[in-house]
Order: C-alpha cells, then sequence, then structure tokens
C-alpha cells in the first residue's frame, strides 16, 4: 500500500507549501546529525530568529497582543 | 576527501528509495539525487553540493538570505517528498551536510539502531500541522445604527470598547478552540510536537497564529483528522482551524514521545 502523499488523490495538499510551514519542520524538525554538521543548533536558532524578524518586517499588519500565555512543549526544541 | 564538494543529506530510509515525483525532482542548486547505502539497509539520499556554498563558514550567511533560503528549503522538501511518497523516509534538518559520501555512509552506521528504531515507529504514519488563527475583524458583527441620542465622542468610545470586548473574546474563544482541537488531534494521533507560533502574515489573512502544532497520524485516518479538526471551530466567529499536510514526520525526526 501507498503511503498518503502530497500528490495524486490529496485535492487538499496540492497547494504550494507555505514556505513559514516549511521552515517550522526544517529548522526546528528533521534529524539532527552529528559528525560532519556545519551547522550548530545555536546558528539555526539564530536563523529562526532573524528570520522571525525580517518576516515581521515584510508583514504589513503589527501583531497583536500576545494573549495566549506559553504552554508546555511537548518537544523540546 | 574533496575540498570542493560536499554532499548534502535530505532524508533516510530503509532499502532502495526512488523519488516519486510528478516531474524529475533534482536536488539542491539542481544537483541530481543519488542514494548511499549503508550497512545494514539504510539508505541515505544525497546530491553534492559545492564547497564555497555549504561549509561551515558559508552556510550561515546563505540561510540568511531569504531567497536563497526558500530555494534550498523548497529543494530540499522536493525531495525529501518525492521518497516520501513510496516509502517511510527520516527527513534531515535544513542543510545536513557531510565531507564525502564515504562520511555518509560510516553515519549510517554509527545511527543505525536509533535510525531503525525511528523508522519503525514512523512507519504508516504521516505527519499533519494543525493551526488556530484568531481575527478579532472576522468576528465583528453587522454595524448596527448608533443611538441616536449618542454624542459623536461618546459613539467612539462605545464603539473602541465594543472592539476592544470583541478582541479578548476572539482570543479567548481561539484558546478555547485550540484546547478543544488538540484533544481531539491527540486523539487520533500518537504523537504531538508544538510548534512555536507563526507570527507575520505570511500564511494568508486569517488573523493571528495562536498555536501551531504537528501531529503524526496513522496514515489511513488523515480524512477523518481533517474532518473532525475541521468541524472543532466552524461556528465560532473569527476562529479558524487550518490543517496541513501530509508532510514526512519531520516534526518527529527527532524521536517520538507520545
Amino acid at each position: 500500500m501507498r503511503p498518503v502523499n502530497g500528490r495524486g488523490a490529496e485535492p487538499a495538499a496540492q497547494a504550494p507549501v507555505a514556505l513559514i510551514d516549511l521552515l517550522d519542520r526544517l529548522l526546528n524538525g528533521g534529524a539532527v546529525l552529528t559528525g560532519d554538521i556545519v551547522l550548530s543548533i545555536a546558528d539555526v536558532d539564530l536563523v529562526h530568529i532573524s528570520l522571525r524578524a525580517v518576516i515581521r518586517s515584510i508583514t504589513a499588519d503589527a501583531p497583536g497582543p500576545a494573549i495566549i500565555p506559553p504552554r508546555a512543549r511537548t518537544e523540546e526544541y | 576527501m574533496s575540498e570542493t564538494e560536499m554532499e548534502y543529506v535530505y532524508a533516510v530510509g530503509l532499502g532502495d528509495l526512488v523519488l516519486d515525483g510528478t516531474a524529475p525532482v533534482t536536488g539542491v542548486d539542481g544537483g541530481t539525487v543519488r542514494t548511499v547505502g549503508g550497512g545494514r539497509g539504510l539508505t541515505a539520499l544525497v546530491s553534492t553540493v559545492p564547497a564555497d556554498r555549504f561549509a561551515e563558514e558559508h552556510l550561515p550567511r546563505q540561510l540568511e538570505d531569504l531567497e536563497r533560503l526558500e530555494a534550498i528549503a523548497r529543494a530540499h522538501h522536493a525531495v525529501v517528498d518525492a521518497a516520501f511518497a513510496t516509502a517511510t523516509v527520516l527527513p534531515m534538518r535544513l542543510a545536513t551536510v557531510y565531507h564525502d559520501r564515504a562520511r555518509v555512509a560510516a553515519m549510517l552506521d554509527e545511527q543505525h539502531p536509533y535510525f531503525e528504531e525511528l523508522l519503525r515507529t514512523l512507519d504508516g504514519h504521516v505527519e499533519l500541522g494543525l493551526k488556530v488563527y484568531a481575527e478579532p475583524k472576522a468576528a465583528a458583527p453587522a454595524g448596527g445604527p448608533e443611538p441616536a441620542d449618542a454624542s459623536p465622542g461618546r459613539a467612539y468610545l462605545q464603539r473602541r470598547r465594543a472592539e476592544r470586548r470583541r478582541a479578548q473574546d476572539t482570543y479567548g474563544a481561539a484558546r478555547e478552540s485550540a484546547e478543544r482541537a488538540a484533544e481531539v488531534a491527540s486523539a487520533l494521533a500518537s504523537a504531538r510536537a508544538v510548534h512555536r507560533p507563526q507570527q507575520g502574515e505570511w500564511s494568508g489573512g486569517r488573523g493571528e497564529n495562536v498555536s501551531n502544532e504537528a501531529y503524526l497520524v496513522p496514515r489511513q485516518d488523515v480524512e477523518r483528522f481533517r474532518a473532525e479538526l475541521g468541524a472543532v471551530a466552524s461556528d465560532v466567529p473569527g476562529v479558524t482551524i487550518e490543517v496541513t499536510g501530509p508532510w514526512a514526520p519531520y516534526s518527529f525526526a527527532g524521536g517520538v514521545s507520545s
């Protein structure tokens, strides 16, 4: 049996993937290996922070108040 | 070891991995995607990239360039997604780079027990994203007539108060919807990962993202997940729930803690 994926019988997944959803997964997720890794987790965090600054700076609307209290994380990033 | 080239690793799986794309899939910077076999049946998908772009001292600068970052991220995802179409794969984090193919093979051998166990856990599952948005403006009632006896100043203050109340109500409703959505999603999933809420308007005009999570869901339950989550906030004004995916299990590649 073939896994479900973003093609064929999945019309909802036909839309191009939003970059921000992709970056969530590629910068926070994905297997992190040891060895020749040339990008430390700290670097990724820096990239992430500066990206968020970029994202905020290119948006028309200022983000609303952060009313939602931070929740316990089930996965530590 | 080549001084000018490195191997970019996209994903790891078991057996012969094939890329099942609707179009031919190329890797980062147009590189040809190939497999590197390790011992005991593990396979990595790799492509050669230039060291002058991906070596340690050059990489951070590339990732700070939004266009460049997007090109790398989309190429990475295209390869992962094409492999995920036919097999369970473990996606790597962005810009996982090794000096050469021998080092990739050695990494597969080193990580073998961990990869094998994780691939077994992930088998038959997909990742689905779950995002909840609050948009007070969308919850606005149709503008009623102003009270005739109200002065312009008083009418303005009343409007402002109503807007503030509406915002509070909408964020409260979004918080409740997010909690309910997490309960419904968790009942259908074998694992949950919580991402930081997304800031900015990158994903369209749905308002403010108040929760951004990922769930590891059995392949056969994807439609049920969509349907059940779609119903959670369908009647809540100003609150939107979005399900993304199916994704390869990016958010669970660091291990699964149910």
